[in-house]
């Protein structure tokens, strides 16, 4: 699926829910389900200290696409997070760098987004494009 | 005489609304109060009608702010029980009379190798100053200990304190734990030792009756926010004696005697202090802040906290699972605690969706986090228009995120 795509459907899956209470619940769930990030990669090298939660996100190079693993200590900063990586893991880099992240403001949880440096989440995305930079060139 | 705490909140307006469809409870009192109509009235009142510059003016509106101005001036002076207006530096609030003092002390008092003393659970405005004055002088920054209970290391305090201790820069009550500190007992500890103190006082004042002849430091500071007045404004008080011998800070406008190019001669106390046009309209927003809490009352105030705060506590620990950080046997009006296994961004998150301001994380004191081996906590901390049935409603929201998380 493209980028695209990915975050039709999840905007999909949020319109399911009548109020933020599933959502926050479902965003639990996510948490749950993200893949656990290797030990080895939990290290202070790739950890973005929000104010608040922090979040570790790791990526390597797989043929011209870029794979990220990552996890907060927070399980809403969590949920969001695996939101992120499934929108971005095992995507072009090209296609990364080019497209927008909307479904955050369009599911309701831009305000995750915009208490700026409180929970990394800002900082996870720049980063998440500054690897896209690095493994295009 | 009980106090009718509807009839004091519904002079707060921001108090009545609804955040996320349900209604405000504001426990986030600690990082700022809210202002009641008078002070809202005092400032619109001051645009609307009188706004004009101060201390200059011969015209009618330039002294009637310079009138009232002074006044709120004199009202700090009688809140506080100085001895003189010449005590009362008004300052943009306590951050900048912390760096004041620390700046002016620094060009004229610390010196390669003396020892200032701070404690483990101050706010950050009261350690990065000493910092910055230790890097600029070679003086040596020295740290209280923190015992288990949120309580100062009394013992260690006065093996800290010797012939080098040049000052001792301590808070009044801690915002960060609700500590309060003996600071009737530090004070004359330190003097005896020959040391300066200073007192940062932007949690006491807001509840407790502060006389600083009767505490005796020889700076102590505030600000208006915290204690139902604006933000921007806030009090350095300091003994004039000691004043007198420090140089001027802010160089400008109002500080100044008679400015030659060979060099200038300064104003006399306060002024000396206050450079440049103030924030006029905080000072007058201030002295209604002052009327406010005069009027309804300081041990009014303090008491409706003290249960408050007693009845958060007894709820708190209903609940189970609760660690509280802080558990002196003299704490103010706020708890700061953590879930079992929640995370306080997890936890904020969702009370704010309930409606509920608490303020979450290392609170502007990450040393007192790292002593307590965490990385934040909760915190819910009280005004006087708080109420029971707010604290209700906090707890069924802690229960309810208990659930979603445990
Ligand atoms: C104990 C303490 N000291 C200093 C400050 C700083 O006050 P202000 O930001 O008003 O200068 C605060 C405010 O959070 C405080 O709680």
């Amino acid at each position: 699926m493209t980028i695209q795509e990915i975050q039709l459907e999840i905007i999909d899956e949020f319109d399911m829910f009548d109020d933020w209470m599933q959502k926050y619940d479902y965003l639990i769930e996510l948490s749950k389900d993200l893949p656990a990030i290797k030990e080895d990669l939990k290290v202070d090298d790739n950890l973005i200290k929000g104010c608040q939660s922090k979040v570790w996100l790791h990526a390597s190079k797989n043929g011209d696409k870029v794979s990220f693993t990552a996890d907060s200590d927070a399980i809403i900063t969590k949920g969001i997070v695996a939101l992120l990586v499934r929108v971005f893991d095992d995507q072009k880099a090209q296609d990364i760098l080019e497209n927008e992240l909307h479904f955050i403001d369009a599911i309701g949880l831009k305000e995750h987004l915009s208490m700026t440096r409180s929970n990394g989440l800002v900082s996870m995305i720049k980063q998440m494009k500054f690897y896209a930079i690095a493994f295009s060139s | 005489m009980a106090l009718d705490i509807q009839k004091i909140r519904a002079q707060f307006p921001v108090l009545h609304q609804e955040v996320n469809g349900k209604p405000l409870v504001y426990f986030d009192n600690g990082a700022t109060s809210q202002k009641p109509q008078m002070v809202i009235d005092a400032i619109t009142h001051y645009y609307s009608k009188e706004n004009s510059n101060i201390h200059r003016g011969v015209h009618f509106l330039s002294q009637q702010a310079t009138d009232k101005y002074e006044a709120a001036r004199e009202a700090t002076r009688r809140f506080i029980n100085a001895d003189s207006i010449e005590e009362i530096i008004i300052t943009r609030g306590t951050t900048e009379a912390i760096n004041l003092v620390a700046s002016c002390l620094s060009k004229s008092l610390f010196k390669k190798g003396d020892e200032i003393l701070i404690s483990t659970i101050e706010h950050h405005s009261n350690i990065v100053p000493w910092q910055m004055a230790c890097e600029q002088t070679g003086a040596v920054l020295k740290v209280i200990p923190v015992l288990d209970s949120g309580e100062l290391d009394m013992d260690a305090y006065r093996d800290l304190l010797n012939e080098k201790t040049k000052l001792v820069a301590v808070n009044h009550i801690s915002n960060a734990l609700g500590t309060i500190n003996p600071i009737e007992e530090m004070i004359p500890l330190a003097h005896a030792k020959g040391a300066l103190v200073l007192i940062d006082g932007a949690q006491a004042v807001p509840h407790t009756k502060v006389d600083v002849q009767v505490l005796n430091a020889d700076f102590y500071c505030f600000s208006a926010h915290k204690m139902y007045g604006p933000t921007g404004i806030g009090i350095l008080h300091g003994k004039k004696e000691i004043l007198e011998k420090m140089p001027p800070y802010h160089g400008g406008g109002e500080m100044i005697k008679e400015v030659k190019f060979e060099g200038s001669t300064y104003n006399d106390l306060p002024f000396k202090f206050e450079g440049g046009t103030p924030n006029i309209a905080g000072g007058i927003g201030l002295e209604a802040a002052i009327r406010f809490m005069e009027e309804v009352g300081v041990e009014n105030i303090a008491k409706q906290e003290a249960e408050l705060l007693a009845y958060a506590t007894q709820k708190l620990k209903e609940v189970g699972g609760i660690r509280f950080v802080g558990e002196a046997k003299n704490k103010a009006g706020l708890v700061s605690f953590l879930m079992e296994g929640i995370h306080p961004y997890d936890a904020g998150t969702i009370l704010d969706k309930l409606g509920i301001a608490i303020r979450t994380g290392h609170l502007c004191a990450q040393p007192v986090m790292a002593r307590f081996d965490i990385t934040g906590t909760m915190r819910a901390s009280f005004a006087v228009y708080n109420t029971k049935e707010e604290i209700d409603v906090f707890i069924a929201a802690i229960n309810r995120v208990k659930i979603m998380f445990g």
